[in-house]
């Protein structure tokens, strides 16, 4: 055998199991698409939240939440808890950069009142002073779709599961670093006002996201552990 | 004077006594004798202990486990406070931080040497047998010394231990005391001369940090105590896994792996031929990667000489054995083929194969179901930080295709196992996994 002929060879041998996947991190990311949908689009169901496109903090920060039980869903903890952080961040880095386009908003077969409705549109863009509830753009951004690494978009998500995280977040199942600020506004939502901001922000377009218009800063009275960069520069 | 009525009194007399001596003995055995004998550390413990002996210590406190216990989900590392959920109620770990109030901080090398040799705290308080004190009892005095030494420089933590949530009576110290002087003897390293030097090694790290038998071995219905070196299979009935026998050559791979393989196992969680999962993969993720490979290969070394091979081969029922059908084999085409493969052989350094696989026809199913419900990740080591997981089909497939699907794969390519029934599928459903 011709000497250039073997060491190419040996090197595509050596090669092999490296390549016998289509990519790398699209094979190690395969149990994750079993509830967030292929190439992590949203799960079928209407339940589990999208992670393609979003913040890699944001995501890293959730893994390592459900990690170290400041958020508790038990599926999440048993997939996450043998993880490195070094890992997780490659896992995070991967999804935020696959662009995959939004399913449009469900239809609900029995369509909430409009009364229902404006009252989730006044809290989502105004809030309520009264019951010093900021509003969500205040910190989700001016198209709420997340203004920094740290604070999530609201959009394009079922409303099952806003309900439920909103949920998590009044009754302390979901924390993050003090001063918990969605916790504290959790806590003053009423069942009714949180249904109502779930369902208006569900029936939402997802705006096409422009990466050239950087999202606006918002100024806020309300301090977040969890997001330093909303009292500072943009990150 | 009625003649029963003699004997009734007879016999409240004798109980009386028996009782008053079985609680003398008791305390005698609990209390009684450290007054008479305090137990004193070695002299050797120098005042200012060397790097190698503060490195020592950190590596011990790594692979014992003390670092993994005693520090709950996000907090602070040795401050204590993670949750164990046993039969028998939740019980929290301790601060062993140098808090001078909550931690170590005012405890003196004796006071270590007693709560580690005699499972009693700095006060005379006995300890929860949750913490492995028969195992602890094996260290020797030195490297009791070496992980006090080191414990000392953990940066101290406020942190309070959580009440424990047992029923009353349990957790009290007179029935603690009870159940130590049934389940409990403090059992020092016994060398084997007749072996080498390794197994040695081996067998005294099975015995003291690695506490293998805490799971691996056989415990009563009052939780005692396995004996240190019982390595004849155990089952954690809270979180429903199985810690298969390491003395049984068809439970494991030990017996068909190279000593380098069951030692990689030990410390990267993978071996050509098998994988860490659910228990041993948090033992693997928090222990067994810090091992050194000189201690991982000892360990393997002294597992594989402790292995029976049985003449007759695994006892296999005659009924009940796992049988596949139409369904179960399309259940298998979609669902497992992709990654393990048409014929169940795995895919090397990623999926393991299903074929031959001594944890895939355990006869008690409990691991295999977890991993079909569950799926999940491997451990992230220093020499495999990537592993490949699986995913969860506790959503997908319901109790019925689970048991369906597992008695295809426990009765294909040479396997044989018994049948897996969909009431065991829920068992494991059923199960709290860690609150």
């Amino acid at each position: 055998m011709q000497k250039p002929f073997r060491i190419w060879l040996v090197s595509l041998l050596c090669l092999a199991p490296l390549t016998s996947f289509a990519s790398d991190m699209a094979e190690r990311i395969k149990p994750c698409e079993a509830c967030h949908g292929n190439q992590g689009r949203a799960g079928p169901d209407g339940y589990y939240p999208r992670l393609a496109g979003k913040p890699a903090s944001y995501l890293y920060n959730q893994m390592q939440n459900f990690s170290q039980s400041r958020r508790h869903y038990t599926m999440m903890r048993r997939m996450m808890a043998p993880l490195s952080p070094q890992y997780q961040r490659e896992m995070a880095d991967y999804f935020a950069n696959l662009q995959v386009p939004y399913l449009p908003p469900a239809i609900k077969s029995t369509p909430p009142s409009p009364a229902h409705m404006a009252r989730g549109k006044q809290l989502a863009l105004q809030g309520d002073r009264a019951l010093k509830i900021s509003a969500c753009n205040a910190c989700h951004g001016d198209n709420l779709m997340g203004n920094t690494a740290n604070v999530p978009s609201l959009l394009g998500m079922p409303s099952a599961y806003l309900g439920a995280q909103l949920s998590a977040w009044s009754l302390g199942e979901r924390t993050t670093v003090a001063p918990d600020c969605m916790g504290d506004i959790a806590k003053r939502l009423t069942a009714e006002d949180a249904a109502a901001v779930t369902h208006w922000l569900a029936a939402q377009e997802v705006p096409t996201q422009n990466s050239a218009n950087p999202p606006k800063r918002i100024t806020t009275d309300v301090r977040c552990g969890s997001a330093p960069e909303l009292h500072g520069a943009l990150q | 004077m009625k003649p029963c009525s003699l004997i009734g009194r007879r016999l409240a007399t004798l109980t009386v006594f028996v009782g008053l001596t079985l609680g003398a003995w008791v305390t005698w055995d609990n209390w009684g004798r450290f007054a008479l004998t305090p137990v004193t550390a070695s002299p050797s413990t120098a005042p200012h202990p060397t790097p190698h002996t503060l490195a020592h210590g950190e590596y011990l406190a790594h692979i014992g486990g003390c670092i993994a216990c005693h520090t709950a989900k996000g907090g602070e590392p040795l401050a204590g406070g993670r949750r164990f959920d046993t039969p028998f109620g939740a019980v929290f770990s301790s601060n062993l931080t140098s808090s001078k109030t909550l931690g170590l901080g005012e405890w003196n090398a004796n006071d270590f040497q007693n709560a580690l040799h005699w499972g009693r705290s700095r006060d005379g308080r006995l300890l929860l047998p949750v913490f492995p004190y028969n195992h602890t009892s094996v260290f020797t005095s030195q490297d009791v010394q070496s992980l006090f030494a080191w414990l000392q420089t953990v940066q101290p933590v406020e942190h309070a231990q959580p009440a424990h949530r047992l029923t009353w009576p349990l957790g009290t110290q007179p029935v603690i005391a009870m159940w130590r002087s049934l389940f409990f003897t403090p059992t020092p390293f016994q060398s084997n001369d007749n072996q080498s030097a390794e197994w040695n090694r081996g067998a005294y790290l099975v015995q003291s940090a690695g506490h293998c038998a805490a799971c691996h071995g056989q415990r009563n219905a009052l939780g005692s105590f396995p004996e240190v070196d019982d390595l004849s299979g155990g089952f954690l009935s809270s979180q429903m896994w199985i810690a298969p026998s390491l003395v049984d050559a068809t439970q494991t791979t030990i017996a068909n792996s190279k000593l380098d393989d069951t030692a990689n196992l030990l410390r990267t969680g993978q071996s050509p031929s098998a994988n860490a999962s659910g228990p041993m993969a948090e033992f693997v993720q928090h222990s067994g990667q810090y091992l050194t490979s000189a201690d991982a290969l000892a360990i393997a070394t002294y597992l594989k000489s402790k292995l029976k091979i049985s003449a007759f081969g695994a006892a296999s029922p005659a009924t009940g054995l796992a049988s596949s059908s139409p369904s179960a084999q399309a259940l298998y085409k979609t669902h497992c083929a992709s990654c393990h493969g048409e014929r169940g052989e795995g895919k090397a350094h990623a999926y393991p194969a299903l074929a031959g696989n001594p944890a895939v026809v355990l006869t008690q199913p409990e691991n295999l179901i977890q991993m079909a419900l569950y799926g999940g990740y491997g451990p992230s080591t220093t020499q495999r930080p990537r592993p490949y997981g699986m995913p969860p089909y506790l959503f997908t497939l319901n109790n019925q295709q689970i048991a369906e699907v597992l008695n295809h794969i426990r009765s294909q390519w040479g396997n044989q196992a018994t049948a897996v029934s969909p009431m065991q599928v829920d068992h494991v459903r059923a199960a709290i996994y860690e609150k």
